[in-house]
């Protein structure tokens, strides 16, 4: 039992109730600020997996700039009360049923990634993952990727303002 | 610890939590952020699959995922907007003219 165990159960445990909570928030703000509280977690397990920038773009991109977005389309839509979950739904049977194939894909999923890669230890060679290491991947082998991502995101910043634009 | 498996665990709990969010809730906004929850935890599993093996590849996925999360969100935000606009609801129930 060592400290980063500890560390580990009490991040784990915080990002899984952050994320019932997620799902069983009957406001919509609560439900994005829960989501910020598991991305924050999530940024601090990169922090313990040797992955400090993405820690930070975890942070600042994530839980700032994405979820700004979501608030704020939350308070200009005015949905912040959501109806209660049963409202006026004919499905009673989806929610039962969608936690039963929930449980078995997470047991399926477990199975496998125990089975198939549970055994293998971490490398012992500690790689380098500062700005300067993911830059020079980034710019390098990841060059094409990288300029096919700015298309991507010019193509999203067009799509948004063709589909709100009031006509 | 010595093997990444307990954050493998946590990124298949996170990313069940996510599934059963977006069959569950009948919001849009919230079926969105059930999909940024299941995003996230591929990105940690990335992560710790990079921090086992060594190698950089995996956090550099990670990027890139985050840039679609990032595209995505913008292109589905604007979609929930303008459908608010004309049925005046984020209720995906309400959004059923296809139906037979």
């Amino acid at each position: 039992m060592t400290f980063d165990l500890f560390v580990f159960i009490g991040l784990a445990l915080i990002g899984i109730l952050a994320a019932i909570g997620l799902l069983t928030s009957r406001s919509a703000i609560y439900a994005a600020l829960f989501l910020i509280l598991n991305f924050s977690t999530v940024a601090v397990l990169y922090l313990m997996l040797n992955a400090p920038f993405l820690a930070v773009i975890q942070v600042s991109v994530y839980a700032g700039a994405i979820m700004v977005l979501f608030l704020f389309v939350i308070m200009l839509l005015g949905a912040e009360r959501l109806a209660g979950p049963e409202a006026k739904t004919g499905l009673l049977w989806q929610r039962p049923l969608a936690v039963g194939l929930g449980a078995l894909l997470l047991l399926q999923a477990g199975y496998v990634l125990i089975t198939r890669f549970g055994q293998t230890a971490v490398s012992t060679t500690v790689v380098k993952s500062g700005p300067l290491d993911i830059g020079l991947m980034l710019f390098g082998p990841y060059l094409l990727p990288f300029e096919v991502t700015s298309v991507l995101l010019l193509v999203a910043i067009v799509g948004a303002v063709v589909l709100t634009r009031n006509k | 610890m010595n093997t990444v498996s307990p954050f493998v665990l946590l990124s298949a709990l996170l990313f069940t939590l996510g599934v059963i969010g977006v069959l569950t809730r009948r919001n849009a906004i919230l079926i969105f952020m059930s999909i940024e929850l299941m995003l996230n935890s591929a990105n940690l599993a990335f992560v710790a699959f990079a921090h086992q093996w060594g190698q950089l590849d995996g956090q550099m996925f990670v990027f890139f995922v985050m840039a679609v999360a990032a595209a995505e969100v913008a292109v589905g935000l604007a979609l929930i907007v303008t459908i608010f606009r004309s049925k005046k609801s984020t209720n995906v129930d309400d959004l059923s003219q296809l139906k037979g």
